[in-house]
Order: structure tokens, then sequence, then C-alpha cells
């Protein structure tokens, strides 16, 4: 059995244990017997009715953010091509700001109206960057990460605007929002508003690993190879963009995870994305829950936003692996 | 459709990028079995051309018909599975092995959740063969050295089992060795195999030497197609290049070949 086999199925178990695990760790720890015992004790109840649904929707946001990144990394064969890096998550801050400045507290369908904001300005950004490449054939990948990269900058000025003009309850909610966080995602409800939009996204980019492949190699070897180039990448851009915003629209911008999960995989299992998908997926997963079971654990009963923990657990971490790997692995 | 109709046929191809008109009114056929080199200077369309023919570009007028049928009609698929296209700078890198580089070119007859079945792996061990590349199956192609890389992207596009090959500047970057070898490579996909090769290369006596017919663009328009022997006179070259070029007789091939010039302080 091929190394690469051995570490997939080794990451594979790992993200198990981590979903096993996770929900018996909190401010109080749990005996794992209450996964099975039935017992209507409230130990039972904080386990089934707070701990699970929410350790699974740490799971499917860092998996889902995750596999955007490997998406995006893939298609603009750029390490920094992530869906933040593009601008979706500051279109997705600006709208929920816009949201928080007016008033919008009401909700709709059971949906928080600054969700549904978040959700539109995520896609919005999608549009506008996928518009920006059909505007002209010849624009490349790095014009395309350009304007993403500036798009971002122009949203966070619009944002800061914002909270100049807002009065301070408004501006802590926003700064608040932007810091990303699950402890929203309460309930088993919450996880399902992040997993019924993104399922048939993971499905469908499954089903396009070997796209993904060629693509990374180039986009001339790819067409001459038979990929339908300008197609699979609107379907791509598409894909990511809807499963993305529905995680913001709920976590709001979690960041991180998106750009080194993919690159961590990358040095695990080698390039090809038919291994690397469902590493990725399992190693987002578990990331974010790690980072989550932390943030809710380590000030607790307060709790430290996510996208906190996600770059001060990440960051050294990614460092110390870009440090040590051998020149010839791959991050492309 | 008869016998002799032609496998591609290029009508009143033109094509403008960013306001600049890059092909001009190109109009060729290529036949089956056929062995054709373009040539040209820098900047003159060659790579375009090829880029519009598998239907990177897409915004040409004109018409590109692959066996009467209209490439925009044709889905890319349908296309890689009869012809395949080398471009010239990518796919060399790849961090992937030989062996797992050239299985994905069978990607054109798969289905998305299909896995490598045993014709692949039939066609990849074939096209490996073929490239005399065998050897290098288990290593990683970035760390191939250029001719080395070079058959192996010979040998991903025959794994597609195409009948018709596209290849930019497939000699380009190598040693007169390699480059030999590589030629002799693909005369033996020609005559032994029957595919149809398309090469586009700045190199004019290799092109006049592999090639039984010639096509030279100048400016975006096909400024000549005919035999080596009619390319080969000091008038046409002139009016191809619009520079003077030096030409001595060859010791074998009968043919006249173009030889650097001595720098003029020199003589």
């Amino acid at each position: 059995m091929k190394r690469a086999d051995l570490l997939l199925i080794w990451v594979l178990l790992l993200g198990t244990a981590v979903l096993i695990t996770a929900p018996l760790i909190g401010p109080k720890l749990l005996s794992p017997t209450l996964f099975w015992s039935g017992a209507e004790s409230l130990d039972a109840r904080i386990l089934r009715e707070i701990r699970i649904p929410r350790v699974l929707a740490a799971f499917t946001a860092g998996a889902v953010l995750a596999l955007g990144g490997m998406t995006f990394q893939a298609m603009f064969r750029n390490p920094l091509a992530t869906p933040y890096t593009l601008g979706i998550a500051g279109g997705a801050s600006f709208a929920a700001a816009l949201a928080i400045q007016l008033g919008w507290i009401a909700s709709c369908f059971g949906v928080s109206l600054i969700s549904l904001a978040a959700f539109v300005g995520a896609c919005g950004v999608i549009l506008l960057v996928f518009g920006l490449s059909r505007f002209r054939a010849d624009f490349s990948t790095e014009t395309l990460l350009l304007a993403g990269v500036t798009l971002s900058f122009f949203f966070s000025s619009m944002i800061l605007t914002l909270q100049y003009l807002s009065d301070p309850t408004r501006t802590f909610r926003m700064l608040r929002w932007m810091m990303g966080g699950l402890e929203g995602a309460a309930g088993y409800r919450d996880w399902l508003a992040i997993l019924l939009p993104a399922l048939p996204a993971v499905v469908a980019l499954a089903a396009m690993r070997h796209e993904m492949n060629l693509l990374a190699l180039g986009e001339e070897w790819a067409i001459g190879r038979g990929v339908a180039l300008a197609r699979t990448k609107a379907v791509l851009l598409g894909l990511v963009g809807w499963m993305v915003a529905s995680v913001v629209a709920v976590c709001g911008p979690i960041g991180f995870v998106d750009l080194i999960v993919p690159h961590i995989c990358r040095l695990l299992v080698g390039p090809d994305h038919r291994r690397l998908f469902p590493v990725t997926l399992a190693c987002g997963g578990a990331f974010l829950v790690i980072c989550d079971t932390a943030a809710r654990t380590v000030l607790a009963p307060t709790e430290i936003p996510v996208g906190i923990v996600t770059s001060l657990l990440g960051g050294p971490f990614f460092l110390w692996l870009l440090v040590r790997r051998s020149p010839n692995a791959g991050v492309s | 459709m008869s016998d002799d109709s032609p496998l591609l046929r290029v009508e009143h191809l033109s094509l403008s990028l960013g306001g600049r008109t890059i092909l001009r009114d190109v109009s060729f056929a290529l036949r089956e079995g056929e062995y054709v080199c373009l040539v040209g200077a820098n900047g003159s369309g060659k790579t375009t051309l090829l880029r519009c023919l598998i239907g990177y570009y897409a915004s040409y007028s004109g018409s590109v018909l692959w066996w009467g049928r209209s490439g925009r009609t044709l889905s890319q698929k349908q296309l890689a599975r009869r012809v395949a296209y080398v471009p010239q700078g990518e796919g060399r890198s790849a961090p992937f092995t030989v062996a797992d580089f050239v299985m994905m070119s069978r990607y054109p007859h798969w289905s998305p959740f299909s896995a490598p079945r045993p014709a692949d792996r039939q066609a990849v061990a074939r096209a490996l063969e073929m490239t005399d590349a065998s050897h290098l199956s288990s290593r990683v192609v970035r760390s191939l050295s250029g001719g080395e890389r070079q058959r192996v992207c010979l040998a991903a596009a025959l794994a597609q089992e195409a009948e018709v090959l596209l290849l930019d500047e497939p000699t380009a970057f190598l040693d007169y060795r390699h480059q030999e070898d590589l030629r002799r490579l693909l005369a033996r996909f020609n005559r032994e195999y029957g595919v149809t090769i398309l090469a586009v290369t700045h190199d004019l006596n290799a092109a006049v030497l592999s090639g039984e017919r010639v096509m030279a663009l100048r400016e975006g328009t096909l400024a000549f197609q005919g035999t080596p022997r009619e390319l080969m006179r000091r008038d046409v070259l002139e009016r191809i290049y619009a520079a003077k070029l030096v030409l001595a007789p060859h010791p074998t091939a009968e043919l006249p070949m173009v030889v650097p010039s001595v720098p003029e302080e020199q003589t």
C-alpha cells in the first residue's frame, strides 16, 4: 500500500476520533457512556442538545471552507487563492454590517435577516468576480486575484465607514459578527442550515476531482485533455461561492481554514485531488472542531470567537510546516 | 463523408484579442495521415491558431470544422477523444508521477466517478512504450530532464488515443540530440501509427526536414503553404520573415537550409 493511501486512512480515522471526543470536552468533561446510556440527566441533554449539534456544525463548516479553499487553489493555480482572499468574506461582512446598521433584527422563515444579508453579500461577490472574468477573455488569474483582494479592501473601508457612523452597540455587534463563531449554531437546525445547502455542492465537487487535477496543471493543458474550460470554471466558482456563502451566513467569516488546511493536506497526501478531496474534508472538519472546542473551553464560561483561535492555532503550525517541508513536496 | 475530405478545415478564421488583430482570414485544410509544420516569426500567431483549433479561444470569426462539424458544437470531451493538444509550457512541472500524469489524459474517456479500468492502464502502458518512457513511470514529472518531460507530455497526448496531435513547439528548449530523438519519435507516430500531426515550430530547418507540407504565418495571415522545397527559396523566406536569410545546401537532404549569418563587423 502506498504511503499516501495509508495516510488517507489515518486522517479519516483521526477525523472520526475528533468527532467522537469533541462533544465530551467542554467546561464540564462528560463521560462517553452518555452516548448510549439513554439517560435523561442534565449531562445527557447537554451532550445531545447542545454539544453534538455544535460539533456537527463546526465539522461541516470546517469541511466546506477547506474544500472551497482546495478548489480555488486548484482552479486558480495559486496557493493564495481562497474564497476569503477573493473577497467573499468581505462581501458577506459588509452585507451583514449593513443589516445590523439598518436594524434588521427580524427573521424570515426562521432565518435571521443578518444571515440572509451575509449570504446575499457572499453570492454577490462571486457574481462580481465571475462577471469580471467574463468581461475580458484574457483576464488572467492574477488579475482576478488582485480584483478580489481589492474588493476585500474596498469592503473593509465600507465596513469601517458604517462602524464610524454607527452607535457603539451596533458597532460592537458588527465587530463581533466579523470575528466569526459558532456560538450562534445552537441546535440541529443551524447545523442543517449549513449542511443542506452545502451537501449538493460537495457531491458535485466530488464529481469534478479529475477536472481539478487537470486544471491544476494549467488551463491549456486541461483543455487539451478535454476539460470544457469556461463551463468548468464557472461551475466551480458557483458551487464554491454557494456553499461558502451558506457557511458564512451561519458562522460569520472564519478565516484561515480555507487557506492552510488544503496546504497541510497537500503536504500529507500529495497533489492528487482524488485523495486530497476526502482528506481535506476530514482535516477541515476536524481542525475547526478542535479550534471551536478550544474556543468554548479555554476561557469558559466566556467564549473566544473561533476565527481568532483558527489563526492562533493554525498560524504557527503552518509556518512550522512550511519551514520543515522538503523542497520537492508540494505547495504548488 | 468521402475518403479524401479533410479531417480539419479552417475557413476565413480571424481573431482579435483586446482590440488587436492576431489572426486574419486564415484558411487551410489538414488531411488524415499528414505531418504538417506551421512556421513563422515570433508573434506571428502560431500558438493562437492552435488555441483556436482546440477551442481555447472561441471568439474567432470564420469556421473551424473538425470532420465536417463546427468546433463550437463539439463538446470538449468529444474533441479530446480525437484531437490531443500539447501546449508549450504547461504540464511539465506536474508534481505527479509519470504514470499518474499520463493516466490523467484518459479523462475524455471517463465519466465523473469512474476509476481507471484495464483499458485505461493498457493505453497508458502503450503510450509510455511508444515514447520510450516506460522506465520513467514511477518518477515525478517535475524532477525529469527537459527531454524526458517532453516525451512524457507526448505520452500523455498519445494515451488519449486521439488521431490528431496538435503540438506547440515540441522541440523547444531541447539540445540537438534530444531534438533529433523527438523528431524521430514524431515521424514514427506519423508513419507507423498513422497519427496526423500539426506541429508549430520556429525552427525552419527542422520543420522542412520533418513535415511533408509546411505552412507559414506572417503577422496573422497565412503567407505560405506548400512543400518544403517551395518554401526554402530566398524570395519566399524573405517575404515571410521580412529579413535577409542565408541559405546553404544540406549535405544529404537536397534541400537548402537556413544558416546563421556572420555578424557584419566580423566580415
